[in-house]
């Protein structure tokens, strides 16, 4: 609880998404076929955990704060799973 | 290290920064419902017309985009930087990095509304007083995309605009006093790192995927 996030690491975790844009965007002149769309979200999801973690301070947080940061999340799981299940799985 | 003083409700600051953390993330939580319902719609309507909001995406400036991520993720690292400061007490620093963190946050909407324009010039806006050029595919399930693509860049920016403002407040607030203002900066860094995040799920499914 009382560790703090060092300045070392926040900095480290912007080049570590300055690498990931990179990925993402030089993935966007190729054509993976669906590995273009799951690549660009698997990349989304990887930076969002590294700025919830480090920037927004998760990783020096207690469990509490965790949970109420996922919940959100967790329901918009359910929204988009529930409703892509739907319109991907239509004749 | 200077914290910000205890109110009486309070243990000890350790528990009193947890308690704000723990409002901020509740008022995230119905943040990402909603864009994620914004979102949602927008992934059913992709699925519904692929090769038309393929296209439209195609309309997009990536580049410009991609330099919009990378102004709004160097203002995240500034304003992280920020929160530092005010942690250790050391105001100078502090003043520093916020306003290095509201100016990317203007140079941000800058780009952006070059980009709007450009849109706007190409007549790639769905109003009803405007024509809407579209040639390829279907230009109905096209405006789609377009009513779409402005009102989540958008309302992000509005996002943006609110957040710009709380640091121009906080700027004046920390020349004019000593008041400690750490648990303002931690909170504030919390929503400015939530509208960055809002942008890192926009961008890809925008401006990227085909």
């Amino acid at each position: 609880m009382a560790e703090t996030i060092t300045h070392r690491s926040l900095v480290l975790t912007y080049f570590a998404l300055m690498v990931l844009l990179a990925i993402t965007v030089g993935s966007s002149y190729l054509n993976l076929g669906v590995f273009n769309i799951l690549l660009n979200v698997g990349i989304a999801v990887a930076k969002t955990v590294l700025i919830m973690a480090f920037f927004m301070h998760l990783k020096a947080s207690g469990a509490l704060v965790r949970i109420f940061a996922a919940v959100g999340f967790f329901w918009l799981m359910l929204l988009l799973v529930l409703s892509l299940s739907d319109y991907l799985t239509r004749g | 290290m200077a914290e910000s003083p205890v109110a009486m409700q309070f243990d000890d600051a350790a528990q009193q920064r947890q308690a704000a953390d723990l409002g901020m993330w509740v008022f995230l939580a119905t943040e990402v419902l909603f864009f994620g319902g914004l979102i949602a719609g927008y992934l059913v309507y992709r699925v519904l017309y692929p090769d038309t909001f393929g296209a439209a995406s195609q309309h997009l400036d990536k580049i410009l985009g991609g330099v919009n991520t990378v102004v709004l993720l160097t203002s995240s690292l500034t304003m992280a930087l920020a929160d530092q400061a005010a942690e250790h007490g050391q105001p100078r620093r502090l003043r520093l990095h916020l306003g290095l963190t509201g100016i990317l946050g203007l140079v941000f909407m800058g780009i952006k509304f070059y980009e709007w324009h450009k849109e706007w010039v190409e007549k790639l806006v769905p109003l009803r007083t405007e024509p809407f050029i579209f040639t390829e595919h279907h230009p109905e399930h096209a405006e789609m995309f377009f009513n779409l693509y402005f009102t989540m860049t958008g309302l992000h920016a509005l996002h943006l605009l609110i957040g710009i403002g709380i640091i121009a407040v906080l700027l004046v607030w920390s020349w004019r006093s000593k008041a400690h203002l750490s648990a303002q900066i931690r909170t504030t860094g919390l929503y400015w790192h939530f509208v960055d995040v809002v942008w890192v799920f926009l961008y890809p499914i925008l401006y990227l995927i085909k």
